[in-house]
This record gives C-alpha cells, structure tokens and sequence, in this order.
C-alpha cells in the first residue's frame, strides 16, 4: 500500500490576484487531497504573496481567497514551503505571513505551524525528493 | 431551475446549488428538504450551521471527509463518522447539506 | 506634455516596472496599480529605484494594495497612495497615459 503514496509537491510561483495561478493551484490541491498522498506545497518567487497575511479584497470586487488556506490543515495538507531568499528580495519576512497551521489528531488536537521556512539549496533537495511537482 | 421563497425566485445552477450565497436564508434548505422528501430536524440545522459557519471561515464548502473529521472535533465522535451524517443526508452529506445551507458544490467533491 | 505612466505587473516576475522607470521623464508621474503594487514596497529590490528616478512622481493604488495585504505604512517614501477617483484626476491632468502591461 504505501508504495503507492506518492510524493506530490504543488510549486506555487505568481502573485495571487493579478492572474488565476494561485486560485486554480489552491482549487487542485484541495480537490487532489482527497487521494491521500504525500502532498506539500512550496512558496516561491511572487508565489510568497499568495500567503502574505492582512488581505482585504473588499474594495477591488474580487473573492479574497487567502482565509482558504487555513481549510488546508483539515485537508490534511501540512507542509507550506516558504523560500528565504524569495521573502527577503520583497523586504518580507515571516512575520508578514498568515499564521498557517494544522491539528494534529495524534496528539490531542495540538496545533502545529504548517509553514517551513527554508533557504533556496533547502527546498531544491526536497524538490529533488518528490515523484511529481505541479507548477503555477 | 429558480427556487421559490418568500415571494422571491433566486436562481440556482444546473444542479440545485443556489447561484449567489447571500441570498441564502434558512426558508431555503426547508423548501429543499421538502423537495428531497426531508423534514429538516434540529440535527439537520446542526450540521447545515456548521457547513455556512465553516464557509464563512475558509471561503469553502468543505469535502465530505474533511466535514466529518470537523464535525467529529466539534460536535462530538458519535457526530463525526459517515454512517451518522449520511442517516441525515441521505444523498451525500457534502452534496445535500452543503446544497441545502446555500453552499456551493464541495470541493473535492468529483 | 506630461505622461502618466501605468504599471499593472509585478517588478519581481515582468520587466515592465524597470522599462517603464527608464522611461519616465523627469515630471512625469508612475501609478503603480494591481499586480505592480508590490513596487511600491520597502525593503524590496524596486525601493533604490524609486528612490533615484529624478523628478518622477510615484502613485500606488490603495484599493489594490489592501487586496494584496500591503500596509501603507510599509510603501516607500515619496510613494502617494490614491483611490479610484484620485486615478481618473490623474489621467485627466496628464497628457497622455502609457500602460506598460
């Protein structure tokens, strides 16, 4: 059974308004969750914006999408990826983003962070490590 | 084909799901049921409670195996397995329920 | 003759924000708007940019930047962040706008 769980990591590279990328890579990982493989995602380049907290959308008519990533702790999506040096480039850090995390069930509910800050050289060896990456 | 509810007629989409989520009041999902052949109990509103409180946090409506997990943690383990929310939505408690609290089609519901 | 430049890309994915700055003349004005935003924000790779392009004027669209989760005590200096109805006086008061897309 377990050899047919695969790796699978959702490469998330484009802000999240000015084009469909990061709605559509959002509806795919919540509708591919249900296969239960080995899901992450990675935050890289304009993809870091997707999760940048304090998002209002209420003046430019568009669905704000971002409170859609807290659901992906219950979708049993746990691993965020989030590049330094992508962070860094656009004067952000951490702390700028949404405070994402999961409940463990194994452990009484506890709430876990699902963000994992990693440098470049970092998350290429887990890219590395995956059967499948899905690009947006 | 549009739903009729308190002298209005709200449109909904080519599977009974309600176009626009804000027009939602609770009239609605009693008409629904009735069309189902449901007579909507306090368990029924509990879970429909659940699934609009639940989209108003995450913008979603939630997969069925992520609702029963949800409603498990909230309501109680006795509440949180198929065979519980299927006695009350017989067609799917992502489907049903989820179409009767005003929500769109799950997702991750294929 | 004065132009309003628009920039609607984000500098960090399009080049459009770079030419558009290498091309605004001195009294001309830049209105950064959805995507080109994030131009408009401290720390990041454009700040040196705007803060050396002489004599231009920068805007940044605050409807836009809310959308995107950009306070504006974060904008860089000199950056004026206008509405709507602030944008349509711009293009009015200018002779011509350019959109770099």
């Amino acid at each position: 059974m377990s050899e047919s769980i695969k790796k699978l990591m959702y490469l998330n590279r484009r802000a999240p308004y000015g084009t469909i990328y990061a709605w559509e890579s959002l509806e795919v990982v919540l509708i591919g969750a249900a296969f239960e493989q080995d899901v992450s995602l990675a935050f890289v380049d304009d993809g870091v914006y997707q999760i940048v907290k304090g998002q209002d959308t209420a003046e430019v008519g568009m669905k704000n999408f971002s409170p859609t990533y807290f659901a992906l702790g219950g979708y049993e999506v746990t691993k965020l990826y989030v590049e330094k040096e992508s962070l860094e480039e656009r004067g952000l850090t951490i702390d700028d983003l949404m405070p994402l995390t999961w409940e463990d069930e194994d452990d009484d509910w506890a709430e876990k962070d699902s963000i994992r800050l990693v440098s470049r050289e970092e998350l290429a060896e887990v890219m590395a490590g995956q059967d499948v990456v899905f690009s947006f | 084909m549009p739903i009729e509810v308190n002298g209005k007629s709200l449109e909904t989409d080519e599977e009974g799901y309600l176009v626009n989520l804000a027009e939602w009041e609770p009239e609605i999902a009693t008409i629904m049921a009735k069309e189902d052949d449901l007579e909507l109990t306090d368990e029924h509103w509990e879970i429909i409670n659940f699934l609009r409180e639940y989209y108003d946090e995450y913008q979603i409506a939630p997969a069925v195996r992520v609702l029963t997990k949800a409603v498990g943690k909230k309501l109680g383990k006795e509440k949180g397995n198929s065979k519980y929310l299927y006695a009350l939505f017989p067609y799917g408690p992502g489907k049903q329920a989820c179409r009767f609290a005003g929500l769109p089609k799950p997702t991750g519901c294929i | 003759m004065s132009e309003l430049h628009t920039v609607n890309k984000s500098p960090y994915e399009k080049s459009s924000f770079d030419s558009c700055v290498g091309y605004a003349v001195a009294g001309s004005a830049i209105l950064l708007m959805e995507d080109g935003v994030y131009a408009a924000m401290q720390g990041g790779a454009t700040e040196a940019k705007v803060k050396s392009a002489q004599g231009v004027k920068f805007y940044a669209l605050g409807p836009d930047m809310k959308a995107r989760g950009l306070s504006e005590d974060r904008v860089i200096e000199g950056v004026e962040i206008v509405d709507y109805a602030k944008f349509v006086d711009l293009a009015e008061e200018h002779s011509k706008v350019v959109s770099w897309v």
